[in-house]
């Protein structure tokens, strides 16, 4: 009986001490983890968790950048609400994200369905394609401003040639947008078509074959079969397009400075305008939270929306 | 199915469509070749008489070698420390469970979806604050974490088999012997990956340093270029020539590393 005792007590000790033990281990591996995510968490609190949160202050408050914040309430979103300049910057931008939409992804889709076949030389082609992608947009947009040029620019002196007065691109108010939209459809072509080839990849073959067995034409397979499997690439593009829309800024800045009489100027471009040449930071603070609910609006439709009308094989 | 002959339409329409993406690029080349270009002369697509004329204007009017080596010296550091702080974050999401990481995880993940356009103004206060406008500690502290590294290094590491691990733990290795030893070396596609990613967008990097770097000996190449447009109004060949400058770098990184660029992109949706 004492011997059962002591053997279960000391069991029990035992036990304890391995439980002991084990929580010791645990809080150190807690320990470690910690110190293995601080040289990214410290920066992410500091420079966008904060940061957000300053944002949505600054917000409420008038504030020239020089002078103490000023309270005002909600009084810089009425003022956005009210002003002529911030509406025209969302008509640009949605201008912008409708132009180039359309083009890269009936482009895009053109080029992922040509080059998904297979021939030789199709590698060198996929990267002729893409290669706008990694360049800079600084760099793109210089280059689209000479190649625009109303009176020196190759493109209006290829349309003389052909006996077309070319109109006056960045230089005129009605021409700016479509300007911009060229050269950035130019740029963000082989992005999309990357996109949506890694979507047609990852189809399933069996069908497509069944199909042109049963002799389906090219036209009948890519409507019945290939197109709607591919929604979920197709819609994903449209996303990231809108969330990227929305933030457009650098091609706007070099080709066109938000002009000419401010034809051009986009959301992004409003905000740096109202913080460092208006001395309106409050205003461009409440602007900067009202461009991230568009931006988490689009992100919750795609959520959203994947569940109801994408058709997953 | 299609015709031969269809086929080959298609492939005739593909390679006009390449030549008309690559002709920018070719024009831009030859500009920078002609000197007076858009004021005394017209460039033509082989440079009749080829001179470097605007190349030393644009390094003898401007501090274009001193930007180069902003530009160079900030998208190493940059990538330096995204590579190291995501990579460390990655193993402890893939490698611990500890109080709050399902927490933790959202909150990285929360951070991808605010752009830095959103963070303009408090960012430019904070840096104001620590003093650190006009300095390269500017540029890179807001840019030196990024939660997408985090994300994609760290399915990278969870497909790392664990038996690795507990190999090197048996033979005394603690986490850090782990991490370095074992883990690293065996997610170096995805390292490589992420790093010409993080390069990239530095090099390319526009309104963030616009906000921050003032001086002309600080700036970066987008920046630098951004001005050449006010210094040359009309002369194109020195324009020209200072985007073939920017651009040539990124051409010779894709070059050398095009399948990494183009798997990135079509698994991430990044640019």
């Amino acid at each position: 009986m004492t011997q059962t005792l002591t053997s279960a007590s000391r069991a029990a000790a035992s036990r304890q001490r391995r439980q002991a033990t084990a929580r010791s281990r645990s809080r150190r591996a807690t320990i470690t983890a910690y110190l293995f995510l601080l040289p990214s968490a410290l920066p992410l609190l500091a420079f966008v968790v904060l940061p957000m949160f300053r944002a949505a202050w600054t917000s409420l408050h008038e504030w020239n950048l020089l002078t103490p914040k000023a309270w005002v309430g909600l009084d810089n979103y009425r003022d956005l609400l009210t002003d002529p300049e911030t509406a025209a910057a969302f008509r640009h931008t949605a201008y912008y994200v409708l132009g180039v939409l359309p083009l890269t992804l009936v482009g895009g889709l053109g080029l992922a369905l040509a080059l998904h076949r297979s021939f030789r030389g199709r590698n060198l082609l996929r990267g002729v394609y893409f290669l706008p992608v990694v360049t800079s947009w600084i760099a793109v947009a210089i280059v689209w401003r000479w190649l625009l040029n109303p009176s020196v620019g190759i493109v209006n002196e290829l349309l003389a040639m052909v006996g077309i007065d070319g109109p006056g691109w960045w230089a005129d108010p009605a021409w700016a947008m479509p300007s911009i939209i060229l050269a950035s459809a130019w740029k963000d072509l082989g992005y999309v078509m990357v996109l949506l080839l890694a979507g047609l990849q990852s189809l399933p073959t069996d069908v497509q074959e069944a199909a042109m067995i049963d002799g389906a034409s090219w036209w009948r397979r890519l409507r019945s079969i290939t197109l709607p499997l591919l929604t979920p690439s197709i819609f994903f593009v449209v996303v990231i397009s809108l969330i990227n829309g929305f933030q457009v800024f650098d091609q706007v800045f070099a080709m066109t400075g938000g002009g000419p009489n401010g034809a051009s100027e986009v959301v992004v471009q409003r905000i740096y305008d109202l913080t460092f040449r208006y001395g309106e930071a409050g205003m461009a603070s409440a602007l900067s939270m009202v461009l991230f609910l568009v931006i988490l609006g689009v992100t919750l439709i795609q959520i959203r929306g994947e569940k109801r009308w994408v058709n997953y094989a | 199915m299609r015709s031969r002959s269809a086929s080959w339409l298609v492939n005739a329409v593909l390679v006009i469509g390449a030549a008309s993406m690559l002709f920018p690029f070719l024009w831009t080349l030859t500009t920078s070749l002609t000197a007076g270009a858009g004021l005394s002369a017209t460039p033509s697509l082989i440079p009749a008489d080829p001179s470097l004329d605007a190349y030393t204007t644009l390094f003898t009017a401007t501090p274009f070698a001193r930007v180069i080596a902003n530009s160079v010296g900030l998208a190493i550091a940059v990538t330096v420390a995204q590579v190291a702080t995501s990579s460390t974050a990655a193993y402890a999401f893939s490698r611990f469970d500890f109080p709050g990481k399902r927490a933790a995880f959202a909150l990285y993940l929360a951070t991808m979806m605010i752009p830095m356009q959103v963070l303009v103004v408090p960012l430019f206060e904070q840096m104001r604050d620590l003093g650190l406008i006009d300095s390269y500690l500017g540029v890179i502290l807001p840019t030196m974490a990024s939660a997408f590294g985090v994300f994609l290094l760290r399915q990278a590491m969870a497909a790392v088999p664990r038996e690795l691990d507990e190999a090197a733990t048996i033979d005394g290795a603690g986490h850090v012997r782990v991490f370095w030893r074992i883990v690293l070396p065996n997610v170096r596609p995805a390292l490589a990956t992420f790093g010409i990613f993080a390069f990239m967008s530095s090099w390319n990097a526009f309104l963030w340093p616009l906000v921050v770097l003032r001086s002309e000996d600080m700036k970066t190449l987008p920046l630098a270029l951004a001005s050449l447009q006010g210094q040359f109004t009309t002369q194109w060949d020195v324009m020209m020539a200072g985007s073939i400058v920017s651009i040539l770098p990124m051409l010779a990184l894709y070059i050398f590393a095009q399948r990494y660029i183009i798997q990135g992109v079509a698994g991430s949706g990044i640019k």
